[in-house]
């Protein structure tokens, strides 16, 4: 199969397949592009993150039907984070929902994850046609390049390159705005727990605005370390229907979903927040040298199996390892000793609440 | 990029090295390797006296984004393990030939070093 390949030439880093898209890794170490983020600033190339634009008389109806959070709350400029769910309360993915102004191309705009675009597309289409719904649903991922700058510094580093007043841009909220000669849009979200922006740039202009951002340049195993020290979900490896069929409540994003809206999945979730999830997404942090790996087992002090690790990393802040891991609810609200099995050694660990940075 | 081969080294097709220092033999893994896994964090050595087998998995090194496993050179016991790396994994990728040594290894009687690869083998490789 060949790779997608993101608008901008990254020939000098190391490259991976990421959801069908071969993008870049690092660029010089993990850790500096992690500091740099944390300290200062940091740009990513996050092309691969999907783009599907819906209008009609019926496309709010639609959005509101097939994600997890209140559309309607949405009003032109603004975005909310949900999850896309099935009919049994299943998260297919984690979406950002942005509701666009009227000079905008659309009216609403999400964004699904790397090599979810046509599956989400194919999953609006249906159901549009199902629900006898009024609305057109396009898939514009090859259309759009997509750059993240990210860290303390981000609101500087944009600013030298635009004219719009970036301070009154509030946490997701977007704006139209010309970048480095580009008309793009701005939006003030990303996936580090810092400060910072993601920009919309046309697919052909990406590059423009990539070369004219002035600062590290950022790979997906730092974007990785970023977001697990924050304790954000990565799709297809935190849940995943196919191999870790997870609700939003089982996740921790029940913030996300808002069961006075009518959409699918709600009914299931409705009994699921009423019972409270078995299992919940939970922080483990180990207490011995050792780094835990997506499907290392957890276990009790005694040895008896508790559940796995969905993520887990080295936090280049903390200098700690850190993972998430489904466990039994109860481990999720107080801090337990636990076990990690790497390698067939039980090491010592505990549990926390994310996020893992103080 | 060009990547630091020492000639008084001979090496692994799976990226480590070996330097004969008197009678036992130093061993480590490549600036290749390191540079390949990127920021190492976590180091897991045999224990002295163990014996350890040539291309059989002997130590574990991993940096943020792998787990890779470490094969020994030659046949032979193991004399000393670097215990600072073990504190500063770091040091593989900032000294792969120098501070960031792994084991020091006694050469068995067919420790098979004879068939290592020279460094001008190993440079055509990886290149």
């Amino acid at each position: 199969m060949t790779l997608r390949q993101p608008p901008v030439d990254h020939g000098g880093a190391k490259r991976t397949d990421f959801g069908g898209w071969e993008m870049p890794v690092d660029f010089d170490s993990i850790r500096q592009e992690h500091a740099a983020v944390r300290d200062a600033v940091g740009k990513f190339d996050v092309s691969h993150m999907g783009q599907v634009t819906v209008s009609g008389p019926d496309a709010a109806r639609l959005m509101q039907r097939l994600t997890t959070n209140d559309v309607a709350a949405l009003d032109p400029g603004e975005a909310q984070y949900a999850a896309i769910t099935d009919q049994a309360g299943i998260m297919l993915d984690d979406t950002v929902v942005y509701r666009l102004s009227a000079a905008d191309m659309a009216e609403y705009l999400f964004i699904p994850n790397a090599g979810h675009d046509e599956q989400m597309t194919e999953w609006w289409t249906a159901h549009r046609d199902d629900w006898g719904l009024d609305a057109s649903v396009t898939n514009r991922t090859e259309e759009f390049g997509m750059v993240a700058v990210q860290g303390p510094d981000a609101p500087d580093t944009l600013a030298a390159l635009t004219d719009i007043g970036l301070a009154d841009l509030g946490r997701f909220s977007m704006t139209s705005a010309t970048v480095a000669g580009s008309e793009v849009l701005v939006a003030r979200t990303g996936y580090t727990g810092e400060a910072g922006y993601e920009v919309l740039c046309p697919w052909d202009e990406t590059p423009a605005v990539w070369d004219a951002l002035d600062c590290q340049p950022c790979g997906l195993g730092a974007r990785d370390t970023l977001r697990l020290e924050m304790g954000f979900l990565l799709s297809g490896q935190d849940f995943d229907p196919e191999t870790e069929p997870r609700n939003p409540y089982e996740a921790g994003i029940g913030f996300a979903v808002e069961l006075e809206t009518d959409f699918l999945g709600r009914e299931a979730l409705e009994g699921v927040h009423v019972e409270g999830p078995a299992e919940k997404l939970t922080g483990v942090v180990l207490r011995e040298r050792g780094v835990p790996r997506q499907g290392y087992a957890v276990t009790t002090p005694e040895g008896d199996h508790l559940g796995h690790v969905t993520s887990g990393t080295m936090s280049p802040t903390l200098g700690e390892a850190i993972a998430l891991a489904y466990l039994p609810a109860d481990y999720a609200s107080e801090e337990r000793s636990v076990r990690v099995t790497i390698r067939d050694e039980p090491k010592k660990a505990h549990t926390t609440t994310p996020p893992f940075l103080p | 990029m060009s990547f630091e081969i020492p000639e008084d080294c001979r090496y692994l097709s799976s990226h480590e090295w070996a330097r004969e220092a008197g009678k036992t033999v130093r061993v480590g893994i490549s600036d290749f390797a390191q540079d390949e896994l990127g920021d190492v964090v976590f180091v897991e050595l045999p224990d002295v006296g163990e014996s350890v087998e040539q291309e059989g998995a002997f130590a574990v090194v991993e940096s943020i984004k792998a787990v890779s496993d470490v094969y020994a050179p030659l046949s032979g016991t193991v004399t000393a393990v670097n215990e600072s790396v073990l504190d500063s994994p770091e040091l593989l990728n900032d000294d792969p030939y120098g501070d960031g040594w792994l084991v020091d290894v006694e050469p068995a009687g067919e420790s098979g070093l004879d068939d290592l690869l020279s460094p001008a083998e190993y440079r055509e490789q990886i290149e």
